[in-house]
């Protein structure tokens, strides 16, 4: 292996998720020299994959979002195509097939990648609000999230000044919170404003091999471009002197020098390793939003047991809940996602079933446990968890469902830290956002999920305009 | 190098940075974003494409020069021929 130490680079970029491969293939396309660090052994981050009883599994993945029909302009998608010189097609996103749901008690709006239908869903369940839900999609159009100068505001007002029925409210912010929203009980209105066009107004693909499609992709074309990057390689010091970056410490006991720095492991996470702060630096910016998730794989498609939803958002109360749970596990709400159920090339089939539940975690108390207890509670909690979706689902029973079962699995907050790094296990990290991915450093940035763009669409997105903005603009 | 040759290398940029818009009817003396899908990202990268492949500098004070073909050949000629 190449020795690292004493090399510079122009840009050195923390983590090899979707921010940073994003990010580094700006800056090596423009000739930047430029090296991706990364302790894991894969790439991807937050949504990375993992093998599993010979099985890959995709972490996070449940859809990409901002999915819009071939040839569509000005999207986010097609921004990022253009940006990293990548086609459409080499993403090999699939449409989901029939559309999604959000599930509340006694009612259900359906959704799909056409908008139209959660507009007629809306039209038929709340007649008396279509209007104001019009001027609501209307607003969103309208609203540039990217604006600068924009102050920060909460969704929650915002909304309920064109939204008068308390239950649509609800449902119509579940599946954003849940997509997520690093903060409880509320989101910001920007966030609230790129979900809905994410998830509503464009939609949701799947490439059919997962996460790793992209993940092959973006590392390929970084590589071409000339890029450097290390795995096994995590960073255990960034050494700072007058306000700048002097050099990073690998966990090696390498160094390596660079005119600039991305960081997309998380504000704290970056913070801590500042020579110039302690290592305990800002627990209170640490992320309260953490998640379990179990994914079960089945002898056949969820479509043979009338399981049609490509993903479903469900509350079991009229308010749902989001926020971090006093229990391990919050069992009042979550996600039920199908990969299955995406319309693959040529009517393609996965060749398994999968369903994935996510619900609401508690990090401390997972994180705390005894290893003993561990596995135990994820057998606990992987059963109630399926008890409530059977609930949700069109009815099998659990006899049925685990005689078709063939694995299971569960990640907890537990899993993500110890993979990710990121602290607590916050999938959307931090409730502070450095929106213009500044630090209290002169030349070190934040790209990904703490500089407020999340989900892989977003990462990419992040990494995109924080090497565009910080490490391309004209000197 | 004439005007229209630099007509031609702007196209060639828009051609990589925008592989999905249709170049077949662009009109010289239009702004080109009136005419194309572009915006201030997509700008960005033909100044940086100019630099990468010409070795071109385009200030930033000076962007607007590129608006449409007609004006980026005007004021890209007499850098190409330095």
């Amino acid at each position: 292996m190449d020795a690292l130490e004493g090399r510079h680079f122009d840009a050195v970029i923390i983590g090899a998720g979707m921010s940073g491969l994003a990010a580094g293939i700006r800056l090596a396309h423009f000739g930047k020299s430029v090296l991706i660090l990364e302790r894991h052994n894969v790439v991807g981050g937050l949504n990375s994959y993992y093998s599993f009883d010979a099985r890959k599994f995709d972490v996070g993945l449940h859809a990409v979002t901002n999915w819009v029909p071939h040839g569509t302009k000005g999207t986010p998608l097609a921004k990022i195509c253009r940006q990293l010189r990548i086609s459409r097609d080499e993403l090999g996103l699939a449409p989901q097939k029939h559309g999604s749901r959000v599930a509340f008690p006694g009612t259900d709006l359906r959704f799909s990648n056409d908008f139209q239908l959660l507009r007629d869903e809306v039209r038929d369940t709340f007649p008396d609000q279509i209007d104001s839900f019009d001027c609501l999609a209307e607003f969103v159009r309208g609203y540039n999230p990217f604006d600068d100068e924009l102050k920060i505001e909460n969704a929650r007002p915002v909304l309920e000044k064109f939204i008068t029925n308390p239950l649509l409210r609800e449902m119509i912010l579940c599946p954003l919170m849940y997509y997520g929203s690093a903060r409880a009980g509320d989101m910001d209105l920007d966030q609230f404003v790129i979900l809905f066009r994410s998830l509503y107004l464009e939609g949701f693909g799947r490439p059919y091999e997962g996460v790793r499609r992209i993940l092959r992709l973006l590392q390929k074309r970084f590589k071409s471009l000339g890029g450097e990057r290390k795995m096994k390689c995590g960073v255990s010091k960034i050494v700072v002197t007058d306000g700048k970056v002097k050099a990073l410490s690998l966990d090696d006991g390498q160094t390596v020098t660079a005119d600039i720095v991305f960081s997309s492991i998380g504000l704290v996470e970056t913070a801590r390793l500042c020579s110039d702060h302690p290592a305990d630096a800002i627990e209170d910016d640490i992320g309260k939003i953490t998640y379990v998730e179990t994914i079960t794989v089945l002898n056949r498609q969820p479509a043979d047991f009338g399981w049609d939803d490509t993903i479903v958002f469900f509350s079991n109360q009229e308010k749902f809940f989001y926020d971090c749970p006093e229990e391990l596990v919050d069992t009042s709400g979550g996600i039920l996602c199908f990969p299955n159920n995406y319309a693959y090339d040529e009517g393609a089939q996965l060749d398994e079933g999968f369903l994935r539940i996510t619900a609401l975690a508690n990090y401390s108390s997972w994180a705390g446990m005894p290893e003993e207890k561990y596995l135990g509670q994820k057998a606990v909690w992987t059963d109630r968890l399926l008890e409530g979706a059977l609930h949700i689902l069109p009815s099998v029973d659990r006899i049925e469902l685990e005689r078709s079962t063939l694995a299971t699995d569960m990640f907890t907050p537990r899993t993500v830290k110890k993979y990710t790094g990121h602290l607590a296990g916050a999938i959307y990290g931090s409730h502070q956002k450095m929106r213009s991915g500044n630090t209290h450093l002169e030349n070190l940035f934040l790209c990904g999920t703490d500089q407020g763009f999340l989900g892989i669409t977003g990462a990419m997105l992040s990494g995109i305009s924080m090497a565009n903005r910080y490490g391309l603009s004209s000197s | 190098m004439t005007k229209d040759d630099v007509k031609n290398i702007v196209l060639e940029i828009i051609e990589e940075i925008a592989p999905d818009e249709d170049l077949t009817d662009v009109k010289p003396d239009v702004r080109l974003r009136d005419q194309l899908d572009l915006d201030s990202m997509d700008f960005l990268d033909i100044v940086m494409e100019l630099r990468k492949q010409h070795g071109i500098e385009v200030p930033e004070e000076e962007y607007q020069e590129l608006a449409s073909l007609d004006s980026s050949a005007s004021y890209l000629l007499p850098k190409f021929n330095t």
